[in-house]
């Protein structure tokens, strides 16, 4: 069983995907059930990775490899570390709340739409677990046809303008994507005698920085669309405004990380040089910076509620990329925290725009108003959600900026500073929303009869919200399971980094000195003394409140080896 | 020894047994048509015709494979030299094969609701089949030539089968004068070669063109008279304007046949010339020109293709694309390229079968049914076609896990390992131009609400070739590796 569990995770939604196409299109009632326990069982089965997850196994776990095209050297490799780990949990749990939350809001060919959307999830899942770049890509352009069809079937007024631009702006990207793969496949046959799509094997080669460069930027513009990077983002407002709820928040929860995933699994260890090098570093953070500003200020603007969710997503994945390009283990693993954060804050509040929307048929945030007094439970939920996205200590939102922050600040002051006004302007766009939406008087008497939400709705948002209070009030097992997968795309990338650099200042010899014994720790599986170290640079036990870090430190140095 | 002289010997005999095979079968049905099939709604009887002729062409096939495994010799060279079957030749002839027994089952009904059934129908597949037999094998440039002008007379008599139907015609009639224009070329092609080696054996051509310079003036006007009859015959650009025309005009079930198989008939005679054959030792001259060609064929095969609102020009502009990737492969001019061309060949043929069988399907009493309209809402009405036809679309535009991919993926891969950069970015741009106009298709089919509501024509026949193809593009995109390994084991070096 063990052997075969990701194989289980990912064929899961195909499996219920197969039955669903059995059933007869006109029972709609019985599709539902089955594509609810499709996706509720797809989540159950990722359970147990949780459960049985290793943090102190370096490299990846569940691994599963077979020949898939000998000629071509394209295997079929499943394997899962810390951060496919939290991406992949993050997909089967909003798969399976998307479908879920489709259930009222669909009503036109329902057979179509839960097929599409198990394709999807399949889809997804792969690309986070795929070690193989053939097999990684496969999974990659599959994702696309069934966003097509969610957005531009069951999709708003503009879906097919929104369906077509959101396919061709990825596909163009991943098929340059797909030049760089090639480049690097053939620099590892001219280097090593035989063709493979192997990452393992990938990494091994050694190209000149010019090549390396080239690739990058091939790479770049897979991953950047898809993230979507300014100034790549153009798709995203279009495709997100247009698409159905459910879409949205797939779109936005998972589809994006498959972008910032790209960089972390392909970019930083395959070419580190060039991912290292000043120029490219300094463009992409300018690129992140000016996506968090700009996002955020064209947030401020938005008329239209969901329209100024979806720019937030350009502010708020601006953050997971300059997390990533800080290139230090806080940037990283605070990036990988964000957009597990993303996945559930902006996940949520595009479900508080679906539920607003099925009641009132419109977004425009001037319709709304003093929704608290009708609908109190959702203003409770809409004000969590809210907070969580902004960033409020003890949710979720916080603990990833702040490690992203401190990431970019041990990068480069500037960044920070800059970064630090993205924080401010997404508290002033989202507290003005609340404000406009959900305080004050009712203002129209249309709003005066919408009932408040239902018990699936809050099913719906409750796991999320739990988790949301997790991360935010308890994020250390997260940056536990990161920990390792960080060090070695930092020690990849940058081998100094853990080699004993000396910026003077007490704390920073303090934590390289941490981290040198936590890098031991890891080749060696030394004593605990050596476990125990890596923690002291452990951003997270600032954040767990006063008194945690000791007391949690003893527990896990002990127990990790 | 065969009981016949020194001029037939046995190995003469066996190395044009399938051709014989199609021949016989052929002149069978004509026959047969005549004396038992007078009613014209039993003539879809000879379809049994049909289905032994490529049983026993098939057998002969791999009889000749088995021959040739046996022996451990690469090739069966018959007629001294004229005709030699090797792994190349009897690759594309499987093509054919496949090709010619998809459209004749696919056919009958379409035919029968044009009003234009006729048994002579089957017995011109077979003998346009029995051209390309020689087109792929043929070593000498008069056997070429002779298997060049009856694939292509067969092909001028069925894109003008629809005799009452006035586009029918006039694509015939374009087609016959353009293509005859086009072989004229190709003929004084052929006879600057013959003047340089005093031969018309394609070895002896090659080692008189090797014994020159490489940029000689008379090799030169060989090399670009034949280019231009071979580049109007795969409708490459600027020699692709009857492409649209006869493709329209013509019944689409031959469209489809004319699409595939006379392609890669076409595509296998310009490899013999230009890559294994005579015109190799000139490759500095032809590459740069094709690499024009090529990419001229995309951008025109591609950005013409947007606008299209009939289907089946709209295919033809992404049939001549495919051209283009294909030339691609051969300026790349490596074994992956090469071998990057059969397996595009290979995908291509049951791609576009499906989405040219799917266009039948549509054609109904009083019902052209290959505007774009006629797509609307195909997926309330036949969920079933829709997704084939989404399959075919996928395949056709090369996103993975359909077949289409991996023929892309060698063209490109063969365009980085020569180094040439700038046409693999050019090639793969192109995919997001073509999946724009294929997702139109698909748009209408999946968006919009039902143009009408009579049932598609739909025959056992036309099923069984959609669920082929469509079965063949899935699992040839999602476990290629017994297809690429056929392809990679026919490549001649």
């Amino acid at each position: 069983m063990d052997q075969h569990l990701l194989s289980i995770v990912l064929l899961t939604p195909l499996a219920g995907l197969a039955v669903l196409l059995l059933l007869p299109a006109k029972s709609k009632w019985l599709i539902r059930i089955w594509a609810n326990l499709a996706g509720l069982a797809g989540f159950l089965v990722s359970l147990p990775l949780v459960q049985r997850f290793r943090t102190d196994v370096p490299g990846f776990q569940f691994e599963e490899k077979a020949d898939w095209i000998p000629s071509l050297g394209a295997h079929y490799h499943l394997g899962l570390d810390g951060i496919s780990l939290l991406l992949v949990m993050l997909t089967t749990l909003m798969g399976f709340l998307a479908i879920l939350s489709s259930w009222n809001s669909i009503q036109d060919r329902v057979k179509e739409y839960y097929a599409m959307f198990l394709l999807l999830q399949t889809g997804m899942i792969g690309v986070f677990l795929a070690l193989d770049f053939f097999l990684f890509y496969v999974f990659w352009e599959l994702v696309l046809v069934p966003m097509y069809f969610i957005i531009g079937v069951w999709g708003g007024p503009r879906k097919l303008y929104a369906a077509i631009k959101f396919f061709l702006y990825t596909l163009a990207g991943s098929v340059l994507m797909l030049l760089g793969i090639l480049t690097l496949y053939f620099q590892h046959f001219q280097q090593f005698g035989f063709y493979t799509f192997e990452i393992s094997d990938l990494m091994r080669v050694s190209m000149p920085l010019g090549v390396q460069q080239w690739v990058f930027w091939a790479f770049f513009l897979g991953f950047a669309i898809k993230v979507p990077m300014f100034p790549f983002h153009t798709w995203l407002p279009d495709a997100h405004v247009e698409a159905p709820t459910a879409g949205s928040v797939i779109l936005a929860a998972v589809l994006l990380k498959m972008g910032t995933y790209g960089f972390l699994r392909f970019s930083l260890p395959l070419l580190p040089k060039a991912s290292m090098d000043k120029t490219i570093v300094e463009i992409l953070a300018a690129l992140s910076i000016v996506g968090i500003v700009y996002g955020a200020l064209v947030s401020l603007m938005q008329q239209d509620w969901k329209k100024l969710v979806a720019y937030s997503s350009v502010s708020h994945l601006g953050f997971c990329t300059l997390g990533i390009f800080a290139m230090n283990p806080n940037g990283i693993a605070g990036s990988v925290i964000q957009q597990i954060n993303h996945g559930i804050s902006t996940g949520m509040l595009f479900l508080i725009v679906g539920v607003v929307y099925e009641r009132r048929h419109t977004r425009e945030i001037s319709e709304y108003g003093g929704l608290a007094h009708v609908m109190p439970k959702f203003a409770t939920v809409f004000a969590i959600a809210m907070l969580s996205s902004a960033g409020l200590p003890l949710l979720n939102g916080f603990v990833g900026e702040f490690t992203i922050l401190q990431g970019a600040f041990e990068a480069n002051r500037i960044w920070a500073a800059f970064a630090v006004s993205g924080v401010i302007l997404g508290a002033a766009y989202l507290l003005w929303l609340y404000q406009r939406t959900v305080l004050g008087q009712v203002t129209n008497a249309k709003n005066l009869a919408i009932p408040d939400m239902s018990l699936r709705e809050i099913a719906i948002f409750v796991p999320l919200i739990a988790w949301a209070v997790w991360i935010g009030v308890y994020p250390k097992p997260y940056f536990d399971v990161l920990r390792r997968p960080v060090a070695e795309i930092v020690q990849r990338v940058r081998p100094e980094y853990y080699a004993g650099r000396n910026e003077g200042g007490s704390a920073e010899i303090r934590r390289d000195a941490g981290t040198k014994a936590g890098m031991a720790g890891l080749e060696a599986h030394s004593t605990g003394g050596g476990m125990a170290a890596p923690l002291a640079r452990e951003p997270a036990l600032a954040l767990a409140g006063p008194g945690g870090s000791a007391p949690l430190a003893g527990p896990q140095a002990g127990g990790g080896q | 020894m065969s009981p016949f002289s020194q001029y037939y010997t046995s190995l003469d005999h066996f190395s044009i047994i399938p051709a014989v095979m199609l021949a016989l079968f052929g002149c069978a049905v004509l026959l047969f048509d005549f004396l038992i099939f007078p009613d014209p709604r039993q003539r879809k009887w000879l379809l049994i015709f049909v289905a032994l002729a490529e049983v026993f062409t098939g057998y002969g096939l791999y009889q000749q494979q088995a021959w040739l495994a046996v022996n451990g010799v690469a090739e069966i060279s018959g007629f001294g030299g004229s005709v030699t079957v090797d792994g190349f030749g009897i690759f594309f002839n499987w093509i054919f094969v496949a090709a010619a027994i998809l459209v004749a089952v696919a056919s009958y009904k379409y035919l029968e609701t044009a009003g234009e059934h006729h048994g002579e129908y089957y017995g011109l597949i077979l003998f346009a089949q029995c051209g390309m037999y020689f087109l792929a094998t043929g070593t000498d440039l008069i056997t070429l030539f002779i298997g060049l002008e009856l694939m292509a007379l067969c092909f001028y008599v069925m894109v003008g089968f629809l005799r009452s139907d006035k586009r029918s015609n006039e694509a015939a009639m374009k087609y016959l004068l353009l293509g005859a224009f086009s072989s004229g070329f190709l003929v004084y092609g052929f006879s600057v070669m013959y003047g340089i080696a005093g031969s018309t054996k394609l070895a002896e051509i090659t080692m008189a063109i090797e014994a020159r310079p490489a940029w000689d003036p008379v090799v030169f006007l060989a090399l670009a008279t034949t280019a231009v009859g071979l580049l109007f015959k795969i409708a490459a650009v600027p020699f692709h304007m009857w492409a649209p025309d006869a493709y329209e005009g013509a019944p689409v079930t031959v469209t489809a046949y004319l699409a595939v198989a006379s392609k890669a008939a076409s595509i296998a005679f310009l490899l013999r010339l230009f890559y294994y054959g005579p015109l190799a030792p000139a490759r500095q001259a032809w590459e740069p020109m094709l690499a024009v060609v090529a990419v001229a064929t995309l951008t025109i095969g591609n950005l013409a293709a947007i606008n299209q609102t009939n289907i089946k020009r709209l295919l033809a502009y992404s049939s001549i694309s495919h051209a283009g990737y294909m030339l691609l492969g051969l300026v790349a001019g490596n074994r992956t390229g090469i071998n990057g061309i059969l397996v595009y060949i290979m995908v291509y043929t049951f791609m576009t079968l499906g989405a040219f069988l799917v266009v039948a399907a549509l054609r109904r009493k009083n019902i052209i049914g290959e505007d774009l309209d006629d797509f609307a809402g195909l997926m309330r009405k036949s969920p079933g076609y829709a997704v084939l036809m989404l399959i075919f679309l996928l395949s056709l535009a090369g996103i993975p896990p359909t077949a289409g991919f991996l023929g892309k993926y060698y063209i490109f891969l063969a365009l980085i390992q020569t180094g040439h950069y700038a046409l693999a970015v050019v090639a793969t741009l192109y995919v997001a131009v073509a999946i724009y106009y294929y997702f139109k298709i698909v748009r209408s089919m999946f968006t919009r609400p039902e143009a009408e509501e009579s049932p598609l024509a739909s025959s056992f026949g036309l099923r069984l070739a959609l669920g082929v193809s469509g079965v063949l593009t899935l699992v040839i995109g999602i476990y290629p590796e017994p297809f690429l390994k056929l392809a990679q084991g026919s490549l001649l070096r």
